[in-house]
């Protein structure tokens, strides 16, 4: 099972600076291992972001996101305690799915 | 949008997940885009052949990166109603590296860290108002990312 998102969620002025690091392989489907052999392509393709349940974020991504991927959100006029939900899926049906509160700044 | 042969395939992915996330605003993803193996096709995929260059269009990423494995790539767009970034690394084997779209109370900012084989121009693709605009930013690579 995919592990926890560590999801940091910073409120600047009214605007909350969400920074979002997944636990993932993102294989590209064009590397070799030891053997000489392939290794299958396995990244997320879909990754979103909400805020208090209204959709702000719709990411399509290939497998040419890095290795534990790092992106980031800005979410204007946020509040302290806001909600932000981040889920993601794989091109093998894995998902994942973690929330966090917005903090001061 | 042309995605012509591929379209079984498209419903199938939706099908396997895609449409089932909580989320109702959830795009199908742009398979022929992706899978594209030259700028000009990815460009064509995401509708934004006719793209102007623009200068509020900003790109933060490093100019010389040392490993190609992880770069950054910020995009800030200054456009009135941006609705998507596009991040296209041109050099790579299938350049259309991620695409975002924006809704509700989000900024216009996309922050990830790509892959880059190569030494290579970085294109910014812009949606806003349904026009596109696009700006480039050279990424030299020392050692390439994506073996």
């Amino acid at each position: 099972m995919a592990e926890p998102m560590k999801i940091r969620a910073l409120l600047k002025g009214d605007v909350a600076d969400i920074r979002v690091l997944v636990a993932h392989s993102m294989e590209t489907g064009q590397r070799r291992d030891a053997a000489g052999n392939l290794v299958a392509a396995h990244f997320i393709h879909s990754m979103t972001v909400t805020h208090n349940g209204k959709p702000v974020y719709d990411g399509q991504w290939s497998q040419a996101v890095s290795r534990n991927p790092v992106f980031a959100v800005r979410i204007k006029g946020a509040r302290v305690g806001d909600k932000v939900v981040v889920s993601w899926t794989d091109n093998k049906n894995d998902k994942r799915t973690d929330e966090v509160s917005v903090a001061a700044g | 949008m042309k995605f012509g042969g591929s379209a079984g395939a498209l419903v199938t992915l939706a099908a396997a997940g895609l449409l089932k996330t909580s989320q109702a605003a959830a795009a199908v993803w742009n398979k022929a885009g992706f899978e594209s193996k030259g700028v000009a096709d990815a460009v064509k995929s995401l509708g934004a052949s006719a793209a102007a260059d623009s200068r509020d269009i900003v790109i933060t990423a490093p100019d010389i990166a040392e490993n190609g494995a992880v770069v950054p790539i910020e995009v800030v767009s200054r456009i009135p109603n941006t609705q998507s970034i596009s991040i296209i690394a041109e050099k790579n084997p299938f350049p259309l590296a991620a695409t975002v779209d924006f809704a509700n109370s989000a900024e216009p900012y996309a922050y990830v860290r790509i892959k880059m084989g190569q030494t290579s121009n970085v294109r910014a693709v812009v949606k806003a108002d349904g026009k596109f605009f696009s700006a480039v930013k050279e990424v030299k690579i020392t050692v390439g990312g994506c073996g």
